[in-house]
């Protein structure tokens, strides 16, 4: 076992760092903002036959993006443009539209909890004082849904930086890449995936405690 | 002020409001009594379309609330709502409460609907909570706000759907004290209540329900000593 290598791997495989911090905090926004929509949207069971139809497909991304794997979603996003369209999407690209599109089937489960864990009363307080609905949801029933919504959503996104190691088989020098490729060509693969598990460690770890510094930030709002 | 013909209301097989007639006069308060189950609070309800009614209509001064494409958002600016469990926002401070209202609708100013928050809890007795947090209240300070925040809208109506029934007993005086108070300077209020003594005191007419019907109704005095039906003299009974 040579352990006289990490020293050597320690900076090789932080180039990595960065580009999984670049996925992964792109991942985390557009999987933020497509969850929050979705998540929206099936927050309610709604009559209207076009918001219904739009209530469908929410179910059926969420229920597709959750029964399947990553990695298959991944070559989906990545082989499926050519195949269909003769598009041929850089790695980098397809890895991160996957990588969103996956997390955002979670964050809009995560959105939809939240919002339907709100007092229905609260709803009606809002609407009996005059509001719109759009008004009682931005003022009263989001703002309430956030703070509860944060600790899963500290979750998922430290298993959008765990997962976002498998877009290396696109080839994108994330830290497994690096890991990989440099840990092969000394011989050493299992210094390097140390070095590798440690890194994601740091990111988790750092990502949870930024959550919760927010959740304490937002002290008020959570019993009635 | 308000006239409901024949007002019915069903959830799915189940008939709530079996056909209620009703007219309220500005500034009378009426108390709806009757066992649970009975409509009451969906009656209520539909007086601001928290409930949409299945036939029947209401008009609230002068305008049907009931007809097609009526604009539920400024009916409810004119009637103000207060409920069993208070609903006070719990992530906004009292005044925050009490204000928030007036101002996404647009009827005042940041200011001027801080200056009327601060005098309307005054009057509900709370103008020293006005920075607190909802969580810090007690059950009777809560509905105080209740009311303080629907006031804030300048409601020609006021509907209280069992404002006292979730309050510990030492608070309901104070509660019933403001909505007392609020009785006398004019305000035209309906009040799903259990509160006997409330109804006799302050109500000018009271109506008792059961089973989706208006079944009998009258002052207070002549309802309660003198009963005309069976149903009233059996409920009465078993609550006094």
């Amino acid at each position: 076992m040579r352990w006289d290598i990490i020293p050597v791997f320690v900076p090789i495989i932080f180039q990595g760092v960065k580009i999984t911090l670049q996925i992964s905090a792109l991942g985390i926004l557009f999987g933020t903002m497509i969850g929050l929509v979705v998540g929206l949207v099936r927050s309610q069971k709604p009559a209207n036959p076009v918001l219904r139809l739009l209530y469908g497909l929410a179910t059926l991304y969420v229920e597709v993006i959750r029964g399947t794997p990553f990695l298959v979603q991944l070559y989906l996003m990545y082989y499926g443009p050519i195949y269909l369209f003769r598009l041929d999407l850089p790695a980098m690209t397809a890895g991160i539209i996957a990588l969103s599109l996956n997390s955002g089937a979670y964050v809009a489960e995560i959105a939809r909890g939240a919002i339907e864990s709100i007092d229905r009363g609260q709803m009606e307080a809002g609407r009996s004082l005059g509001l719109t609905f759009v008004q009682t949801m931005r003022h009263i029933i989001l703002p309430q849904a956030f703070r509860r919504a944060l600790p899963p959503l500290a979750n998922e996104f430290a298993s959008l930086i765990k997962e976002s190691s498998v877009i290396s088989v696109l080839g994108i020098a994330d830290i497994m890449f690096k890991a990989k490729t440099v840990g092969t060509a000394h011989f050493a693969v299992f210094p390097a995936l140390l070095v590798a598990a440690v890194y994601y460690l740091v990111l988790t770890g750092i990502t949870s405690q930024l959550v919760r510094l927010m959740e304490r930030r937002l002290g008020h709002s959570d019993s009635h | 002020m308000i006239r409901i013909s024949n007002l019915q209301k069903s959830f799915g097989k189940l008939e709530v409001l079996r056909g209620i007639d009703l007219e309220v006069a500005r500034g009378e308060v009426v108390a709806l009594i009757g066992p649970s189950g009975s409509g009451k609070s969906t009656l209520l309800r539909c007086v601001n379309l928290l409930e949409q009614p299945t036939a029947g209509s209401i008009v609230v001064d002068g305008e049907e609330i009931t007809a097609p494409g009526f604009d539920v958002n400024r009916l409810r600016q004119r009637v103000g709502m207060v409920f069993q469990h208070f609903n006070l926002f719990p992530h906004m401070t009292v005044l925050r409460n009490v204000t928030l209202a007036p101002v996404l609708t647009g009827r005042l100013s940041a200011k001027d609907a801080e200056d009327r928050a601060l005098e309307l809890l005054a009057r509900v007795g709370l103008r020293d909570k006005a920075a607190a947090y909802p969580d810090s209240l007690s059950g009777g300070q809560k509905q105080r706000v209740a009311i303080a925040r629907a006031l804030a809208m300048n409601p020609e109506v006021m509907l209280f759907d069992e404002p006292t029934s979730a309050l510990d007993p030492e608070m309901v005086k104070e509660v019933l004290e403001v909505m007392k108070r609020l009785a006398l300077d004019g305000m035209t209020m309906m009040v799903v209540t259990h509160e006997m003594g409330f109804a006799r005191e302050v109500c000018d007419r009271v109506l008792f329900m059961d089973e989706g019907q208006l079944v009998e109704q009258g002052a207070p005095k002549q309802l309660f000593s003198n009963p005309q039906h069976p149903r009233t003299a059996a409920f009465l009974n078993a609550i006094l």
